[in-house]
């Protein structure tokens, strides 16, 4: 007999329809039909483009986020969400005055191809193609090194709070202010702007007008000539030893798993990203995460245990940093029709190998969840609309809040707030329970009434038959407590893709300094506990 | 090549728990399974001294380890608890026969009492009338809903204090996925919780909910328990049965990823100004539900005055009048006595 469990309406398994020949523009109603979005949605050529560069321009106009003259640093991978990106940061670049975006952007490109099995010949290659776009571009560039993560210092590691330029101020008040330095320069405006107000329109709107007659130019043939790097130009010196590129290999061979090395590779990766913004000040960074990505993104880190900062990762925008604040623009775009867009109006793309070009999919979480996700799109399109409408309804808290946060509450390697301080009822604990129950224990300690945050046991199924990582069968002593110790400065998330790795030492010295220094921290602060009044205010802290 | 026990270091392991990875011998195993329980149920504060718990019992291996476990774990740690099975009889002909017997034997096995409440006793109806009444294309509405409130009908009849089912950690982590992907907010954050109902209604746990359905099955096996292995899975709808097949290919790529689901689902905050569904209670039958009537009380007052359909579609305009038993106009009766078969 068959059983039903819950009553869902099925309504998100309905299908699309398809393109029908000679259909018209449901726009203009005269274009012809190119391209269809979602259901009833076809356009022509043109519409379709002004549909595309609306949304862009829609989505920072919304948000406010982004100051006037502010530098904003897009990540380009050469891949077609962060080249369509790139696009149309041009595009809002060349409008004219009223519809001009008014930054000033640069381009970072982390050459990923160490770890990626590519031979130094082979890199030159895509970075001489992935140069002349960004040549062409006119913005100042950046490329780095996947082997630069062993230069990077400490204080990549800490969050700083929000100073007062990127939040304190208000965005009319930065605008205005803006204004009110360009005035003295511009004598023609206030003649245009008398011109504004007798058509009448808004305060904003005025805002806006004024600001872009003002800004024109300015930023970017400024920034033009001076700032391209040679130092990490590929046609002079790698800015990198051989035995770097031999220590992150070996980094990333000493991690069992693919979706482990997906996930330090993220993490450095950002590193990069972040050490790129604050050397060549940069206060925003802008990344070619599609809506489709994003959902790939969403699903995949739940699986990975990164529920608490599933909104970080994948929101507008992300604070986790402070200083500099990640902000993802393409959120809104299908893959699909950045596709069409690229095709259409002949997008350059260049394609790097990733760490998992060649692998199945079920190498890692990462693969899997990607081609889960693809396979569910097809047979039901509205699968990643979903999945991004759920998480609009996720928190941000984590990035709203970080000043007060003590740096040992945030997790080391990814920076987000800790999740691991939960009660304890909770995943986390049962965890932490089964792996020391199934350890061998000192009699007193059974049966065990409170497990306390270490456990014996560091490696999961991977081990063949052993229980920790190192001696075969012996439990206890643990594994090393240097290893212990490591694993509580990580989220839960982190934890899982440390615990996949066969060594600590291997990591960048950065990584290792700054754990050593928030151990002695912590210390420190048991020494003192007693002396200290909650609840503590450490705002004003900024180490 | 045999492996020593990693936690007792004498006898030779005879398994790798799922969960952690680890190789233990069975007494290691059977120790940690039911210490993990035991941490779950008191970390938790499922239960009180004296209370009388009913174990919603289908004859599945979950809830047969559940009922086994518990009783372990009331004896060991003197929990003081009246515990009871709880076993729901669809009135199916054929179909629940062999898995109430399966029951019954473990009643015995386990020396506990068993309690079998029929769908004619909650409801009035057997599956089978219902049938004849709705046709089988429309039944699947009824059973759904009906199951769903049957184990707390049977468990307010019987006056328990409260109910625990054999929920695994598949289970959560399957229905987090589900959730995420149908973008169900409120069961999202629901879904999770280890009790639920607390007000009014009578409430559920989940001793079993960071237990591994791999390792149910291990501890079944190896401690022999009788259970009736074809339980009925309902035929999973769209949405589940992809989310199934996704969690089971996570774990075999990383066994710790079933937590890792469990954890996220815990952690997930959701923004305050999302509108929730109001959670009322059935003005009837006091079952929690979001409109004046709870989905069985209507599907019951539609068999009772003969119009079938008044369960299937939305008739939320009419539960005023049919809470006040008032009649309903000749044309909505009409429209609601014709049933495809
Ligand atoms: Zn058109
Ligand atoms: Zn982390
Ligand atoms: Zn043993
Ligand atoms: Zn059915
Ligand atoms: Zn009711």
């Amino acid at each position: 007999m068959c059983q039903v469990e819950e009553d869902y309406k099925d309504e998100a398994l309905q299908r699309t329809a398809a393109l029908s020949v000679g259909q018209k523009c449901m726009k203009c109603k005269e274009g012809c039909a190119v391209v269809v979005i979602r259901v009833g949605d076809a356009f022509c050529k043109s519409c379709f483009r002004d549909y595309f560069v609306h949304k862009f321009r829609a989505m920072l106009g919304k948000t406010r986020l982004i100051f006037p003259g502010e530098k904003v640093l897009l990540a380009l991978s050469g891949g077609s969400t962060s080249s369509s990106m790139l696009c149309q940061v041009q595009e809002g670049l060349s409008r004219e005055a009223s519809k001009k975006l008014r930054f000033s952007p640069g381009i970072v490109h982390i050459d990923e191809g160490a770890v990626c099995g590519r031979s130094a010949e082979e890199r030159q290659e895509t970075l001489m193609q992935l140069e002349a776009i960004f040549q062409a571009s006119g913005f100042p560039y950046h490329i780095v090194y996947l082997e630069e993560v062993f230069k990077l210092p400490n204080s990549i590691l800490q969050s700083v709070s929000s100073s007062p330029t990127s939040h304190g101020q208000n965005y009319k008040e930065a605008v205005d202010d803006f204004l009110q330095k360009q005035r003295e320069a511009l004598i023609d405006v206030e003649q245009r702007l008398t011109v504004e107000d007798e058509r009448n329109v808004t305060h904003s709107e005025q805002i806006e007008a004024k600001f872009d007659q003002l800004s024109t130019s300015t930023a970017v043939s400024e920034e033009n000539s001076a700032t391209i790097l040679s130092e990490t130009s590929p046609s002079g010196k790698w800015p990198f030893t051989l035995e770097q590129t031999e220590a992150v290999k070996e980094l990333f061979s000493s991690v069992k798993t693919l979706t482990a090395k997906e996930e330090l590779l993220q993490t450095l990766r950002h590193h990069l990203i972040l050490h790129t913004a604050r050397n060549k000040e940069y206060s925003k960074i802008m990344m070619g995460d599609s809506c489709t990505r994003l959902a790939v993104k969403l699903l995949t880190n739940i699986s990975l245990g990164r529920g608490a900062s599933l909104a970080v990762d994948t929101g507008f925008s992300d604070n986790r940093y402070g200083d500099i604040m990640i902000l993802r623009p393409m959120r809104e775009y299908s893959s699909k029709e950045i596709a069409f867009y690229n095709k259409l109006f002949e997008v350059p793309t260049v394609f790097t190998p990733a760490l998992d070009t060649k692998a199945s999919d079920k190498a890692s979480i990462h693969r899997l969840t990607e081609s889960f996700v693809n396979k569910l799109q097809t047979d039901f399109p509205s699968t990643v609309s979903t999945v991004y409408r759920t998480s609009e309804k996720l928190n941000t808290a984590c990035s709203d809040i970080n000043s007060g946060v003590e740096q040992t509450d945030k997790c080391l390697l990814c920076l987000c707030i800790m999740d691991t301080k939960v009660e304890e009822a909770s995943a986390f604990q049962a965890t932490l329970i089964s792996e020391k129950l199934s350890c061998k224990q000192s009699p007193d300690q059974m049966p065990v009434n409170k497990v306390s945050e270490q456990s014996c046991c560091d490696n999961q199924a991977e081990e063949k038959g052993k229980c920790c990582s190192t001696n075969s069968g012996a439990c206890h002593p643990p594994v090393s407590n240097t290893t212990t110790d490591f694993l509580t400065l990580l989220c839960y998330s982190c934890r899982l893709t440390v615990k996949d790795m066969v060594s600590l030492s291997l990591l960048p010295q950065y990584v290792l300094s700054e754990a050593e220094r928030r151990k002695r921290r912590a210390q420190v602060r048991e020494q003192i506990q007693e002396f200290l009044l909650p609840p503590e205010d450490e705002s004003d802290e900024n180490y | 090549m045999p492996i020593p026990c990693s936690s007792c270091e004498k006898k030779l392991a005879v398994l790798k728990r799922p969960k952690t990875g680890h190789s233990l011998c069975k007494d290691c195993f059977f120790w940690a399974f039911e210490e993990e329980t035991h941490q779950t149920i008191t970390s938790a504060k499922l239960f009180h001294q004296g209370e009388t718990v009913g174990i919603g019992a289908s004859g599945g291996k979950d809830s047969t380890v559940l009922a086994h476990v518990l009783k372990v774990l009331n004896e060991r740690y003197h929990y003081g608890l009246n515990l009871i099975l709880l076993s729901v009889d669809e009135g199916i002909t054929g179909y629940r026969d062999d898995s109430l017997e399966t029951v019954k034997r473990n009643q015995q096995q386990y020396d506990l009492p068993l309690k079998i409440v029929s769908y004619e006793e909650l409801y009035g109806w057997t599956m089978d009338q219902i049938v004849k009444k709705v046709g089988l294309k429309n039944n699947c509405t009824f059973c759904g809903v009906f199951r769903r409130q049957a184990l707390d009908r049977g468990a307010m009849m019987l006056r328990v204090d409260k109910v625990c089912t054999g929920h695994n950690a598949d289970d959560i982590a399957e229905t987090v996925l589900m959730n995420f992907l149908r973008g169900d907010i409120a069961r999202l954050r629901r879904c999770t919780a280890i009790t639920t109902g607390s007000e009014g209604a009578i409430p559920r746990c989940k001793p079993l909910k960071y237990a591994y359905e791999k390792e149910i099955v291990l501890y079944a096996y190896f401690k022999k328990l009788d259970y009736f292995s074809t339980e009925c899975v309902y035929s999973p709808n769209a949405y589940r049965g992809y989310a199934r097949a996704f969690l089971k290919d996570l774990e075999s790529i990383r066994p710790s990823a079933i937590m890792a689901v469990i954890h996220s689902g815990e952690n997930l905050s959701v923004k305050e100004d999302v509108k929730m569904p109001v959670q009322g209670t059935c003005g009837r039958c006091g079952y929690i539900s979001s409109q004046g009537l709870c989905k069985a009380c209507v599907l019951l007052e539609g068999l009772n005055r003969g119009l079938p359909k008044l369960g299937i579609g939305k008739h939320h305009k009419l539960h005023s009048r049919l809470l006040r038993d008032q009649p309903l106009t000749e044309r909505e009766e009409k429209k609601l006595k014709s049933v495809d078969f």
